[in-house]
């Protein structure tokens, strides 16, 4: 069953890139580069930094609401994967003890500041990330990537990937439920026939992979993969390109949850 | 026009595994023809396929086509001239959106792009599905999925087409649609199936294989009267030639 909803998610995502907005319209290379951009500011700041942080939500934020975006459900994506920066960042209380401030009476040790600073770090590349794809859809996504300078073959292995993801789920979602369909049990798949079930699938995979070849073959393929699309970049894309990065510069220059918070504390 | 011919010469071919796939077969398909290989499972026919154009070579006898045998360095040219569409879609659709599989073929071919976008039109329109070009090939359905992989192969303008059991996953409306469709193109065509009833709609030549040989090889109807030639190669007789009871 979960084989099939993780073929769904990616349909849905999928789906998402379809819309049109003023996001999607937005030639995938200007947010490709603006993502990197963003993606290395908030990766520069040093390990204790929370209040800066935070004010780069802007971007996915804006990303989100003028994308159409669904933010539960891409709430609900990063979160899923969260634990495993949760496990990376978990030893940071226990082995930097020592006390950054006092919140309320409490001392907050450093340990806990870098925890929260990486777990803050997390949602805002993940999430900038996975706009990023909601928002282009994948492909284009990898489309823009060879017209940036990557690899071609970097790309055409993200592309195939992509491709037959859906085809190795759809496999494997067939080979689980004849499987349940023939164990009576609903105590999941013992170890021994799942590994003759991932063989399985792998053998398929192989045979598959051979067929594909052959069909590429077929119709003139000699090592290289052209993508025969052209995208035009307009005025408002560059005026993309622009503005984040100065913004993401000015952000990380000057605190502005800082800022803000003293110019209300000047105030009242 | 001789560039149009498919001949086999005592072709044989045996796996790896010690199975024999052919075993002597011949045969010589002129321009225009419309040919049916018709057979059991195992019979041979997807391997016979498979050396027109030149994914499996000869390991004796030999392939021809127009007049020039299918050895390693005309690859090129041969799979220009023979357009194979393969059994199963998803092993052929490889490329993440219509546009790009069926741009796959004419890009290779080294078409500059404004050309390879007209050429890419053009194909989707002679079979149909105009209206799939920005989809992506993972949500297509079986016919529409055939039709695409059709168009893929076509977009190159073989000489001749080569089709693998093209209607074994489409339902009965789908499976009309594409037997018009290949009525209507003027290649050489060469179909591997076991749907005689479209055989009857297609080809009026059958070949027989029986494994791995030639076990009749000319008038389809002819074939498919003969009661121990369908007995013998695994095949009942088309639908509409048996006869209503009562």
């Amino acid at each position: 069953m979960k084989i099939g909803s993780a073929r769904d998610d990616a349909l849905y995502m999928e789906e998402l890139s379809q819309k049109d907005t003023p996001v999607h319209r937005i030639d995938p290379r200007a947010k490709i580069i603006v993502n990197i951009f963003f993606i290395f500011t908030v990766l520069s700041f040093n390990r204790y930094e929370i209040s800066a942080l935070v004010t780069f939500f802007t971007f996915p934020l804006f990303l989100m609401v003028s994308g159409d975006l669904p933010a539960g459900y891409l709430t609900k994506k990063l979160l899923l994967i969260s634990p495993i920066v949760v496990l990376i960042a978990v030893f940071n209380p226990v082995f930097d003890r020592e006390t950054a401030f006092i919140l309320a009476g409490a001392e907050i040790s450093a340990g806990w500041v870098s925890f929260f600073s990486i777990l803050i770090r997390f949602f805002l590349t993940a999430g900038s990330i996975l706009i990023l794809i909601a928002s282009t859809g994948f492909y284009k996504v990898c489309m823009a990537l060879e017209r940036i300078g990557v690899p071609s073959l970097f790309v055409m292995q993200l592309l195939f990937l992509y491709r037959y993801i859906f085809v190795l789920l759809d496999e494997g979602a067939r080979m689980v439920r004849a499987h349940a369909l023939r164990s009576f049990s609903d105590r999941g798949i013992k170890i021994k026939t799942f590994g003759s079930l991932l063989g399985n699938l792998l053998l398929r995979t192989v045979d598959r992979a051979d067929r594909i070849h052959s069909a590429m073959l077929a119709r003139g393929f000699d090592g290289s993969v052209t993508l025969n699309r052209r995208i035009k970049f307009r005025t408002s894309d560059a005026f993309f390109v622009v503005f984040w990065p100065v913004l993401f510069i000015l952000m990380r220059r000057y605190n502005f949850s800082e800022l803000i918070g003293s110019f209300f504390l000047r105030i009242f | 026009m001789s560039h149009h011919i498919v001949e086999a010469r005592s072709l044989h071919f045996t796996y790896r595994d010690g199975t024999p796939a052919l075993r002597g077969v011949d045969f010589r398909i002129t321009h225009g023809e419309s040919v049916a290989v018709v057979g059991a499972n195992g019979a041979g026919k997807s391997t016979l396929l498979r050396h027109l154009n030149g994914t499996v070579l000869p390991q004796r006898g030999e392939v021809r086509v127009g007049d020039f045998p299918v050895i390693k360095d005309r690859l090129k040219e041969v799979r220009r001239t023979v357009g194979m569409v393969f059994q199963n879609p998803d092993d052929q659709l490889f490329m993440p959106t219509v546009f790009d599989d069926v741009a796959f073929g004419p890009v290779n071919c080294g078409l500059p792009p404004d050309e390879v976008e007209a050429r890419v039109d053009e194909v989707l329109a002679q079979v149909g599905v105009a209206y799939l070009k920005g989809r992506s090939s993972t949500r297509l359905s079986a016919g529409e999925k055939r039709a695409v992989s059709i168009a893929a192969v076509l977009a190159v303008s073989p000489d001749i087409l080569v089709l693998d059991e093209p209607n074994s996953d489409l339902d009965p409306r789908a499976r009309r649609r594409l037997i018009e469709l290949l009525k209507t193109f003027k290649h050489t065509k060469i179909i591997a199936t076991h749907d005689l009833d479209m055989v009857l709609d297609l080809c009026p030549r059958t070949i027989v294989l029986v494994e791995g040989k030639v076990a009749a090889d000319g008038n389809s109807l002819e074939i498919f009267s003969d009661e121990q030639l369908l007995k013998k190669s695994n095949l009942e007789k088309p639908l509409r030639m048996q006869k209503y009871p009562g």
